[in-house]
């Protein structure tokens, strides 16, 4: 049997254009950032690699991030892309164990875009950075011409504050560990692909587009032993977690009937042929913590509102190798890996 | 979740392994049709539950994989057309064609829609009445039925700017075509629930009787398949070879009469390319001449000739379970999800692709 698995995938430069898939969350997108972007900006950080960017400054730690919303459609249920913007970037710098103090916001407007959608937007925004206690400091307005681009196009960065004493990333992340989830999976992407021009499914599904720095906060104060925080986006919790384990060398095995995913989601995707541990999310985070003070996390995560659908999924195992595989409810292992770009609905 | 949770009873599912064990007293090769079946084995790990006698051999139906490339290049030459909205299965945009493919068309400045039913692509059709929709219709009897509805409403509703890119193929055949060739190793067939669905049991009856071969409609979840395999298992043992029906909630012995007709009357049994496989006769549907104006082919010209697959992939191999993905020298090496040789690897319902995802980190875990 071959099992020569060595991603030897090369970018094709020449000649090649850039694809959807290259934005997709998955190991195209790997792909590109690996070949293409941290050779050209090696930088002091590994920023690159997280979701945040932890700088020294006059002995403080800043946290430090970016992020674009190209979200089709702008309004869609459980939210729009103003509010997905802020909550977007706050969870960022909230997965680095950083307070959020500032954003900046730029907008990339498209001539024709009613007026009164970009005010609900910015209300929006304004709402969800008032909610989440951040300020929005500074911003830039672009205007394109009308046809490209899809009405409004946001970029957020923005900057916080790491807590004393926080330093989770994915090498602290060891055997024994337990992996925790905020809630249940796949309710953004499919809220999105459900109001979507030729997919149109009737579901009552809304995003989970929610702040997690309170849910984080909770878990700090609590003085537990986190090993590293990720919070689940494009890609959904597959991506993330073969990220970790990659990153990590470690195993991670989950128990798919522990892994929480809401009726709707669940039905949606067996219609679609479409896996929810690979849609994404965009108020859910997938914690690592030290066995003993896994029960006591979970608690705490329950008792916050971003939280109250935590459930302990799985847990980190010793090698030889590295990946992630669900022990299925047949008992069965199976292996978990990142997407090659998005998921397509498949035909019958 | 109802309809769902029933069929993935771990219990139950034991208690069909441990009937499959009790069956079996010698080696059997047995194949599923459908590669809906091959993920949802390779899926859910049930090949590893089966006594070592038990070969499972993953068959020909992925619509995707057997598409002929000259179907595809003709889609990514209409997705160059400005005046085209072309539509598809999401499982198609990946597929290679001969130079590219429909991702890579669209990245090229095609408009490339993904919808879920040819439904939605009349829908678009009537919105954009600027424009000529064309909907890519592959797949087996089982998408069929659905894409000569759109067509007959197409013509209900006046609609002169629709038209499909037909490449539907028939399951039979391709069994008739497996069994006569003289590498067949397969004893007998899990016959694809969906397809059945539409055209009922009995054209596997005279399958069975001349090629001595039990045939077990088979449904798509866990305790289908293992009940499938124990209900094929048993008429091998027992040297029966009949058409079983282990998928009734969904099959009926004569299918689905109103599809049937329709599918009648719109389309007619016409010999077909598969990718990979060659061509096969009387295996595929195409428009009835009275439908012809729905063609894509004829209404853009499209250059219709066979296109030989360049190239080192052995998707035949693969499709007629003479090879096993995992067996091929290019698999997982120069041939991956990302820089694909064939189909098979693409493809949702692809086995190479099957194996790959779900056994690609076996030895890691």
């Amino acid at each position: 049997m071959n099992l020569d698995f060595s991603s030897n995938c090369p970018l094709p430069m020449e000649g090649g254009r850039v694809r959807l898939a290259h934005g997709g969350g998955g190991r195209a997108m790997q792909n590109l950032l690996e070949k293409l972007f941290f050779p050209a900006f090696p930088g002091p950080t590994t920023g690159l690699r997280h979701d945040a960017s932890i700088l020294e400054v006059s002995g403080s730690r800043l946290a430090f991030t970016t992020d674009s919303y190209v979200v089709h459609p702008y309004f869609f249920p459980g939210g729009d892309i103003g509010s997905l913007a802020v909550h977007g970037t706050i969870n960022d710098l909230a997965v680095a164990g950083a307070r959020p103090l500032y954003l900046s916001c730029g907008f990339i407007l498209e001539e024709g875009l009613p007026l009164e959608d970009l005010r609900r937007i910015v209300d929006s925004m304004a709402h969800a950075a008032d909610e989440a206690g951040v300020a929005v400091v500074t911003g830039d307005t672009k205007v394109v011409d009308r046809g490209k681009g899809d009405g409004i196009y946001l970029n957020t960065a923005g900057v916080g504050l790491v807590e004393p004493g926080v330093c989770w990333h994915p090498g602290q992340v060891r055997p024994g560990d337990a992996v925790l989830v905020s809630g249940d999976l796949g309710r953004h992407g499919m809220a999105i692909m459900a109001c979507r021009e030729g997919l149109e499914l009737e579901t009552r599904l809304e995003s989970d587009s929610a702040p997690l720095w309170g849910l984080v906060e909770a878990l700090i104060r609590e003085g537990l032993t986190i090993r590293c925080l990720r919070d689940l986006t494009r890609g959904g919790l597959t991506s993330a977690l073969v990220e970790i384990a990659e990153a990590a060398g470690v195993r991670i095995t989950l128990d798919e009937g522990a892994v929480p995913v809401s009726e709707e989601v669940r039905g949606a995707c067996e219609l679609l042929g479409l896996d929810p541990l690979a849609v994404a999310n965009e108020g859910r985070l997938v914690a690592f913590v030290a066995p003993e003070d896994a029960s006591r996390a979970l608690e705490q995560m329950r008792e916050h509102p971003a939280g109250k659908g935590a459930a302990w999924i799985g847990q980190v195992e010793s090698g030889p190798g590295f990946g992630v595989a669900v022990r299925t409810c047949l008992g069965t292992l199976r292996p978990l890996d990142m997407l090659n770009g998005e998921q397509l609905p498949r035909i019958c | 979740m109802k309809f769902l949770d029933e069929y993935r009873d771990p219990e139950t599912a034991r208690r069909y392994v441990q009937a499959i064990h009790r069956c079996v007293t010698r080696p059997w090769t047995l194949m599923e049709v459908c590669g809906g079946q091959t993920h949802a084995i390779v899926r859910h790990g049930l090949d590893r539950l089966l006594p070592e006698e038990v070969t499972l051999l993953h068959g020909p139906g992925c619509p995707v994989c057997v598409t002929p490339v000259e179907r595809i290049d003709q889609a990514v030459h209409l997705a160059g057309n400005p005046e085209v909205i072309l539509c598809s299965f999401g499982d198609m945009l990946r597929v290679p064609g001969s130079c590219r493919d429909l991702l890579e068309a669209r990245a090229a400045g095609g408009d490339v829609r993904v919808v879920y039913s040819p439904l939605d692509a009349l829908a678009l059709a009537r919105r954009h009445p600027d424009r000529q929709v064309v909907f890519f219709a592959v797949g087996f009897e089982t998408t069929a039925p659905a894409n000569a509805l759109a067509v007959a409403m197409a013509r209900r509703q006046g609609l002169d700017n629709f038209s499909i890119l037909v490449s539907h193929v028939l399951v039979p055949p391709a069994i008739e075509a497996l069994l006569a060739s003289p590498r067949n190793r397969v004893q007998g067939f899990l016959a694809a629930g969906h397809v059945c669905t539409i055209m009922g049991t009995r054209e596997y009856e005279p399958l069975a009787r001349r090629h001595r071969v039990p045939f077990v409609v088979t449904g798509f979840e866990p305790l289908d398949l293992l009940q499938g395999i124990l209900m094929c298992l048993h008429q091998l043992e027992e040297g029966r070879f009949e058409v079983e029906n282990q998928y009734s909630r969904s099959v009926a012995a004569e299918g689905n009469p109103q599809a049937r007709r329709l599918l009648e009357e719109v389309f007619e049994v016409v010999p077909r390319r598969w990718r990979g496989l060659g061509e096969i006769p009387a295996s595929g549907l195409g428009l009835r001449a009275d439908w012809g104006e729905f063609d894509a082919t004829s209404r853009f010209g499209l250059d219709d000739r066979p296109r030989e697959d360049a190239g080192e992939c052995r998707a035949g191999e693969v499709l007629s379970g003479v090879l096993s993905p995992v067996d091929c020298p290019a698999f997982g090496g120069r041939c991956t999800p990302e820089t694909p040789l064939g189909a098979p690897m693409v493809s949702g319902e692809g086995a190479c692709a099957a194996y790959h995802r779900y056994r690609r980190l076996e030895e890691a875990t």
